[in-house]
């Protein structure tokens, strides 16, 4: 009896800490960032450049924490609210993949580098924060990683993703806006997708 | 005997040439980048430099140890770091400057010549700053954006910035003709080993590797100048 209740007071102290874990920002991103490079760091197919499996990883892991309408919407700048509801959808599919493809990608390059966390700014009733990291590479100046993240409902989810300063996502708006331009925002649904089908078809 | 000057005289002379000859013949996509043309060229020239040097780093990265490449690293970041404390203390930033001086005290006694970073294990992070930042500092604004041959992409105002903290360079600076080519050598080809692990993610990200390449490149300045803390980007701008 002793044990039971030692078992269930043991069991709901880990899940309100991962809960609390779970409900904040930066706790949030170093849990993701601690999983993701627990198994990278098993995982030696990864290590050696497989990107399908990479993917795999980044679809179980990551995504779920990642909000690629928004990604979309802050790519394409002024554009998006152009675009019809059909439109947006697809256009957030496309970037998805393509966004996941590459931070996928970078996972492959993983060798032995470690992640510390920064020190959070974070206030009570905030719901748009930037969480701090930094990957820690022996002999390297450290390569600054930034997520930022808005509260949707009671959940946060990352909509950028800055290294060294340069967003992921915001380095597109130039591009993307040239095409809109140049064919509108089907021409950009369908440079996306073939691009998307292009990497596909040229990796294992 | 500095024979380097008269080059670095003449690559100015050059890069005023070419700017002014490119300047009727401007395409104007994009009103940041105005010498896209000559600047695709130069990318163009770049690209083919890079199939032979970048086996060669991929060589010095597989060859190479672990305590090699940080030993290297750690040799050529301690130069800099004096040059990075003046440009802290011409910034205003009297603090950081204190603490690079500190750093190449430290590194270049303790740390035997740079070869170790002892002084960032105590806790003194090492800065990223150059002559451009400064100017920017100062007020001085980007201009328009260049892709150059060997050095890659600057704005005008870090292309000014590179040729003062060229000047700076000890390794430039050594009058050992044959030592001063093999530092510059080893620097080139450490630097571009730096850079592999992003050739994957960048050949994949890229519509146009060009323009991924000159648009991170403006992020990337536009962090380092306001020290990692930029103004944030609007969502419609």
């Amino acid at each position: 009896m002793k044990s039971l209740v030692s078992l269930l007071f043991g069991l709901f102290v880990v899940l309100t800490s991962s809960f609390a874990q779970e409900s904040s920002p930066d706790g949030m991103i170093r849990q993701v960032t601690d999983d993701v490079l627990t198994i990278v760091r098993q995982d030696t197919d990864i290590q050696s450049g497989n990107t399908r499996k990479a993917i795999e990883l980044v679809d179980a892991k990551v995504i779920p924490y990642f909000d690629f309408q928004r990604m979309t919407a802050l790519a394409m700048g002024r554009d998006w609210n152009k675009a019809t509801p059909e439109q947006r959808k697809r256009l957030s599919e496309e970037f998805k993949t393509l966004l996941v493809r590459t931070y996928s990608n970078a996972l492959t390059s993983y060798k032995n580098q470690t992640v510390s966390y920064k020190p959070s700014k974070l206030q009570a009733g905030d719901n748009d924060v930037i969480v701090r990291t930094e990957i820690v590479q022996p002999g390297s100046k450290a390569v600054p990683l930034d997520y930022a993240l808005a509260k949707e409902g009671d959940k946060w989810k990352v909509y950028d993703v800055i290294v060294a300063g340069v967003s992921l996502v915001t380095n597109y708006r130039d591009t993307f806006r040239q095409e809109v331009r140049n064919n509108g925002i089907d021409g950009l649904i369908q440079m996306l997708g073939n691009r998307n089908k292009q990497l596909e078809a040229g990796k294992k | 005997m500095k024979p380097d000057r008269s080059t670095r005289r003449s690559f100015l002379v050059c890069a005023a040439t070419i700017v002014a000859a490119s300047g009727c013949a401007t395409t104007a996509n994009n009103p940041k980048d105005p010498f896209e043309g000559f600047n695709r060229a130069m990318f163009a020239v770049n690209e083919g430099l890079d199939v032979v040097v970048k086996p060669v780093a991929q060589g010095y990265d597989t060859v190479a140890p672990l305590p090699v490449k940080v030993v290297v690293g750690n040799f050529f970041g301690n130069l800099w770091d004096a040059w990075t404390a003046l440009n802290n203390l011409l910034q205003g930033k009297g603090g950081d400057a204190l603490s690079d001086v500190g750093r190449v005290l430290i590194n270049s006694t303790v740390g035997i010549g740079g070869a170790f970073d002892v002084a960032g294990e105590m806790g003194l992070t090492k800065h990223s700053e150059e002559f451009g930042q400064t100017l920017a500092v100062w007020g001085v604004g980007d201009g328009p954006y260049f892709y150059w041959p060997l050095i890659g992409p600057r704005t005008t105002r870090d292309t000014f910035g590179w040729m003062v903290d060229t000047f700076y360079d000890p390794v430039w600076r050594l009058d050992d003709m044959a030592l001063r080519n093999s530092l510059v050598a080893t620097r080139y080809i450490d630097l571009r080993a730096t850079l592999l692990p992003s050739d994957k993610v960048v050949e994949e990200a890229a519509f146009d590797k060009y323009n991924y390449i000159r648009d991170a490149y403006l992020q990337h300045r536009r962090n380092e100048v306001f020290d990692g803390d930029p103004p944030r980007v609007p969502l419609d701008d």
